[in-house]
């Protein structure tokens, strides 16, 4: 059984506590850093959603989780809106197996 | 481009020959997982960015919802009517093998009475916008799981897919010629030595009919 960790700014994540998700607040990017490599580190996590005005920032801590079964990181917009970056994953995703962008190329 | 040097034996052609026929084959079945590995992935990425349109969407809809019910309350009602929550979320994953790629499947458990309902707070002091957006993010939970499911496979998927790819192209643009190469030369110096064998016999023979037809004259002579 794992849980599913979700890190970001206080306003972002504390509706998510209802859900049962396991909620951690980071105030700010190091903070974020700190918590990211604890949460990977326990084990205890399947899911870590990560806010995406922080997850920009630590993005080569990401990447080396990128190529490990468990756990999933993923990217959702926090409460200042959305700036594309999870998108932007998926781009970088084909990117690295296609070769090109074949997805986005109209947007 | 480095070619590989060996002794122009027919044992080394052989051995040569069996690599090459292998590396063909490898190179061909590694192809086919490649061009299927590549339709999984695009399938895969296809539904990951409808659903991520979909849950950005919904989210910021909820966040907004959220700050209009922090507006109406205050802040820390807000605070204290999610911070003991009623249930308690645990994922339950699952292993899937996908073209020999080992994705996860997430399954979310929730402990807890009153499963579907996410609010966990009296009514007295929450306001109704705080119903109604947490009652939206209970709907989006299993879209998201999905997302970070798919996204999570995504990322696995385009792993081993440049990682197939690049053993095609070391197959086809370097070993396969540089095993040709080889097995050319081989069989060119082979080819040589056979020539170079012939005519020597040729010229031995030659010699020989020459040594005895002039025994052959000479016994003549004597016996004249």
């Amino acid at each position: 059984m794992y849980k599913i960790g979700i890190i970001g700014e206080r306003d972002s994540v504390l509706g998510f506590m209802a859900l049962g998700f396991s909620v951690h607040e980071a105030a700010d990017v190091g903070e974020a850093e700190k918590l990211l490599h604890t949460l990977v580190k326990s084990g205890e996590y399947a899911v870590i959603f990560i806010v995406e005005n922080y997850a920009v920032k630590l993005e080569e801590d990401i990447a080396k989780y990128k190529d490990l079964p468990l756990p999933a990181i993923t990217v959702i917009p926090g409460v200042m809106g959305g700036n594309g970056y999870g998108m932007a994953n998926i781009k970088t995703a084909v990117e690295r197996a296609v070769g090109a962008d074949i997805l986005f190329k109209n947007d | 481009m480095a070619e590989i040097r060996v002794n122009p034996t027919r044992m080394e052609l052989k051995k040569l020959q069996g690599r090459y026929t292998m590396a063909r084959r490898g190179h061909k079945l590694l192809k086919d997982k490649r061009d299927e590995l590549m339709k999984r992935f695009l399938d895969v990425v296809r539904e990951d960015k409808e659903l991520r349109e979909r849950v950005e969407a919904s989210l910021d809809k909820v966040y907004k919802s959220f700050s209009v019910a922090g507006a109406v309350g205050s802040p820390k009602m807000l605070e204290e009517a999610l911070i003991c929550p009623k249930k308690e979320g645990s994922l339950e994953v699952g292993y899937k093998n996908l073209m020999s790629v080992t994705v996860p499947e997430f399954k979310m458990q929730v402990i807890g009475d009153n499963a579907t309902e996410s609010i966990n707070y009296g009514m007295a002091f929450t306001s109704g916008e705080l119903d109604t957006s947490l009652r939206e993010l209970n709907s989006l939970l299993e879209d998201i799981l999905r997302m970070a499911e798919l996204e999570k496979t995504a990322q696995l998927l385009a792993e081993e897919i440049e990682k197939t790819r690049r053993r095609v192209n070391a197959l086809e643009y370097i070993m396969m010629p540089q095993y040709l190469d080889a097995i050319k030369s081989i069989k060119m110096k082979l080819d040589e030595n056979d020539r170079g064998n012939t005519t020597r016999l040729m010229k031995v023979k030659d010699m020989m009919l020459k040594a005895q037809l002039e025994q052959k004259d000479e016994e003549e002579e004597e016996e004249e």
